[in-house]
């Protein structure tokens, strides 16, 4: 087998930042090779880099053997490279086959030559199994096909190496199922093909080599018949994995939450959540399971007092039914929502500011007459500090902020006031290892100090790591308790979907 | 927060661009009615520098930057206050109406008549405010429709119940106020100025109560609770709730803030020129007002610059029909001027965010 591709001591900066300080890669002409690596680790710089987009301040690049400089991605296509971009490019109003010849369409004196197109393209699904209809309007198309529109324009314009910037982020698995056949076909016709993710499972049955970048530099070139997934989870993050676990039983005398026949109706024909009983006692962490839409989110919204029930809440033994949101939240019930940019910040503003929403009754921040902006700039700093969350300062816009360190902020917000009860739904979804491990500690420790957690995730180990209980959710009602101690991830799954 | 060049550079931007694009489309305008840009500036700046025209410019910023802060207290929480104008309309009216029916010690007397204006005012918005809290109306549909309303009400009070008959004239106008509640002019600004230059105007003492308001307004919405909860509103509504910011409860009280302050905002040449309200009564102040917050971007500080300008134009332009252009010509200004200052501020907006990211991209990488 030849090399098709090899990346020599990639290194670039930015002003002031380091993107890639030393990457190498080598794809084998017919086979897909995997680049993977956490967030910010330099990957998109390395594919910016081949595919002409930015020059790199060192390192060589050949392309079939021969050493290459491209100054723009023209010079990268004229060679055969292509790149399949995560958000499509495609003008809806457009039939895919314009879309195809979008830019480089054959001319037979001042017309489109349509009929060459035609044939051309439809000669190219089929070799490649990447069959679609020329003539539909792509705006008729699902996410799948569009993304084989985007695919047939890159080998349109003669790629023989392909880039693939995250490819299944936007597919359902049937899809992406049929992606990695198309995948295998074009491997068999001999194409290379470079596929970017950070979703490991996927990698390792697409990809026949793996390339690890860390903070920058590659860290290791692996087989990935030779590694699991655990092992190049590792590899990336370069250290041992944070498990999702507690320790021992923290569980107090006192009940801090308790949910009586809770009901919620809807205007449909199920209600969202039917007659909900459960007791939750301080230092116990108790996991809500289910698929998305069972009820979870209604939940945390009715024990915030968001939503109208039937049924009693009580909080530390008082009936807490006719408290508004803010009383509810002023005696003592911390939230970290599940969807952060729309309920949690506001994405505009500093972070001072976002710092006081859902304090802005509570000490420092409010002393009783107005706003002490004093007061919450030194403490937005502090809560910075305490929970890593990395960014220039409090005047730092949230929406500058990456989403792990978004996320640790918000924790961090509620922790501070040490909550007599977290209502925490997925509280380390879209967050990066490092993050999720740091999200997991706080979550322990505020445990063992006693605080009560109401826990949400799609993250099966997780909820079992981190429970005392389990409770499974399904169309608004509460179908099965389960203890963690003994139940597995497939377990839990098919309690969650109904089955016995 | 270090101030560097590029920050103030960033800073003046947008103002600077969007002044020299609106010169730039009067003046074409202008040249497409062949009439020289130059000459109807000149006259313009020369016209609108002159101490009478001096004293007009800040009386009538005095209504249009309250009206704008009544505008601006529910841009800030998300919602669109359109019905200004018949908010401020129908609180003269009957502060005119009602304050005429008593006398009082004089500080008293117009502090009662601030009260009915608001009050009144209040009253008229709240009206659009409940209908969206308990049967979801929109509210620019609602006050738009308000407005119509206000307009035929106070028409056919004060022609059928609130006139008294003026021999010879065939004005409509409320019964004078009494003296105490008639406001004095800030005669001490004025008292050093030739009397042939100011014109005998003086400017209105309501123009003190606006920089007051200004202030109040700064205050309150960057400093205290409600004023957070306010802006949180405006931002982000889920993430304000969620936070125990009671929504509808915040839509009624922004809604009834805003139509007391606009019912302040008919009273400066009421109390300080008419001394009643009458068929002359200004129409068009509560829809001004609009560009004017839009253009000082809800601040209390951008507000007050804008409420200005807009007035300076408006007086000014009056001096136009002097050199045979017609005065109309202000409205293309004001045109110019919103227009591009909305897309200017756009733009820089989204070249500091951009600037913003970079240096933490920098920070991030350095820590």
């Amino acid at each position: 087998m030849s090399v098709s591709v090899e990346l020599r001591h990639i290194s670039k900066r930015f002003p002031g930042v380091i993107a890639n300080k030393d990457v190498s890669l080598k794809v084998q002409s017919g086979s897909v090779h995997a680049l993977v690596g956490e967030n910010g680790a330099g990957k998109s710089t390395v594919m910016k880099i081949l595919y002409g987009m930015q020059r790199p301040d060192s390192g060589e690049i050949f392309v079939n053997g021969d050493q290459k400089l491209f100054k723009s991605p023209h010079e990268a296509i004229a060679v055969g490279i292509g790149m399949v971009h995560q958000h499509f490019m495609l003008a809806d109003n457009f039939t895919v086959l314009e879309n195809i010849i979008l830019g480089d369409e054959p001319k037979r004196a001042a017309q489109i030559d349509f009929g060459v197109a035609r044939k051309k393209i439809t000669e190219m699904a089929a070799t490649y199994g990447l069959e679609v209809d020329p003539d539909e309007l792509v705006e008729n198309l699902g996410v799948g096909q569009r993304q084989r529109v985007e695919i047939l324009k890159v080998l349109y314009r003669g790629a023989n190496i392909l880039i693939f910037d995250e490819p299944t982020a936007v597919l359902v698995p049937q899809e992406v199922d049929d992606l990695f056949n198309a995948l295998h076909g074009l491997r068999e016709k001999g194409m290379s093909i470079i596929f970017i993710s950070h979703k490991l499972d996927e990698v390792l049955r697409v990809a026949d080599e793996v390339t690890v970048i860390r903070a920058g530099s590659t860290v290791a070139e692996v087989k990935s018949k030779d590694v699991t997934s655990k092992q190049l989870a590792e590899l990336m993050v370069g250290s041992e994995l944070p498990k999702p676990e507690t320790k021992g039983n923290t569980k107090r005398e006192n009940i801090v939450l308790e949910l009586n026949q809770v009901t919620v109706p809807s205007k449909g024909a199920r209600n969202l959540l039917s007659n909900i009983s459960f007791k939750l006692h301080a230092g116990e962490v108790i996991g809500i399971a289910g698929v998305e839409g069972n009820g979870q989110s209604e939940l945390t919204e009715t024990i915030l007092g968001l939503l109208e029930y039937t049924g009693q809440i009580s909080f530390d033994g008082k009936s807490i039914d006719t408290e508004s949101v803010s009383e509810r939240r002023d005696l003592g019930i911390g939230f970290i929502p599940e969807d952060r940019h729309r309920q949690a910040l506001m994405l505009g503003s500093p972070l001072w500011e976002n710092r006081i929403l859902g304090y802005q009754r509570s000490k420092p921040i409010f002393n009783g007459f107005v706003l002490d902006k004093k007061a919450t700039i030194e403490d937005t700093k502090l809560i910075m500090q305490e929970f890593d969350v990395r960014a220039p300062g409090p005047n730092t816009l949230a929406t500058a902020l990456s989403g792990g360190n978004q996320q640790k902020f918000i924790v961090g917000r509620e922790m501070v006031h040490a909550p007599k009860l977290l209502v925490a739904s997925h509280p380390t979804r879209g967050v990066d290892v490092g993050a999720q491990g740091a999200i997991w500690e706080e979550l322990r420790k505020a445990r063992e100090k006693g605080m009560a957690i109401v826990l949400i995730s799609a993250d099966l180990e997780e909820l079992i790591g981190m429970s005392d209980r389990l409770l499974v959710m399904l169309r608004g009602e509460v179908t099965a308790e389960l203890d963690p101690a003994n139940t597995t991830p497939e377990k839990l799954g098919a309690a969650m979907t109904g089955a016995k | 927060m270090k101030v560097t060049p590029k920050k103030i550079y960033l800073a003046l931007a947008a103002p600077v661009s969007a002044a020299v694009a609106s010169i730039l489309i009067s003046s074409l305008a202008l040249l497409a009615t062949k009439k020289s840009p130059t000459e109807a500036f000149k006259t313009m700046w020369e016209f609108g520098a002159t101490t009478s025209s001096v004293i007009e410019t800040l009386n009538n910023a005095t209504s249009y930057y309250i009206a704008a802060l009544a505008i601006a207290i529910t841009f800030r929480a998300g919602l669109f206050n359109i019905g200004v104008e018949g908010q401020l309309r129908l609180g003269a009216l009957f502060a005119c109406y009602f304050g005429a029916m008593f006398t009082l010690p004089p500080v008293l007397h117009i502090l009662a008549i601030f009260i009915i204006s608001m009050t009144v005012g209040g009253l008229w918005a709240a009206i659009a405010g409940i209908l969206k809290v308990k049967r979801g109306v929109n509210e620019v549909i609602s006050t738009i429709m308000l407005n119509s309303i206000a307009g035929g009400l106070s028409a056919y009070l004060l022609s059928k119940h609130f006139t008294v008959k003026i021999e010879g004239s065939n004005n409509l106008t409320t019964q004078e106020l009494p003296a105490s509640g008639q406001m004095p002019n800030l005669s001490f600004l004025t008292k050093n100025l030739d009397q042939s230059a100011t014109q005998g105007r003086g400017i209105y003492g309501m123009f003190a109560i606006a920089i007051a308001l200004g202030i109040a307004f700064w205050w309150i919405v960057n400093r205290t609770r409600f004023g957070f909860e306010l802006r949180a509103s405006g931002i982000n509504p889920i993430a304000a709730r969620v936070s125990g910011v009671n929504s509808k409860r915040m839509i009624v009280i922004a809604m009834i803030s805003s139509g007391a302050i606009a019912g302040l905002s008919g009273l400066p040449t009421v109390l300080a020129e008419t001394h009643a309200y009458n068929l002359g009564f200004r129409a068009g102040l509560g829809f001004s007002a609009i560009a004017v917050a839009l253009l000082g971007r809800n601040s209390a500080i951008g507000m007050a610059f804008s409420s200005l300008l807009f007035s300076f134009l408006e007086v000014s332009s009056r001096s136009l029909d002097l050199i045979d252009i017609a005065p109309e010509t202000y409205f293309i200004m004001q045109g110019a001027i919103l227009l591009s200052s909305v897309i200017a501020f756009e733009v820089v907006s989204r070249y500091r965010v951009k600037v913003v990211s970079e240096q933490l991209a920098k920070a991030v990488a350095n820590a």
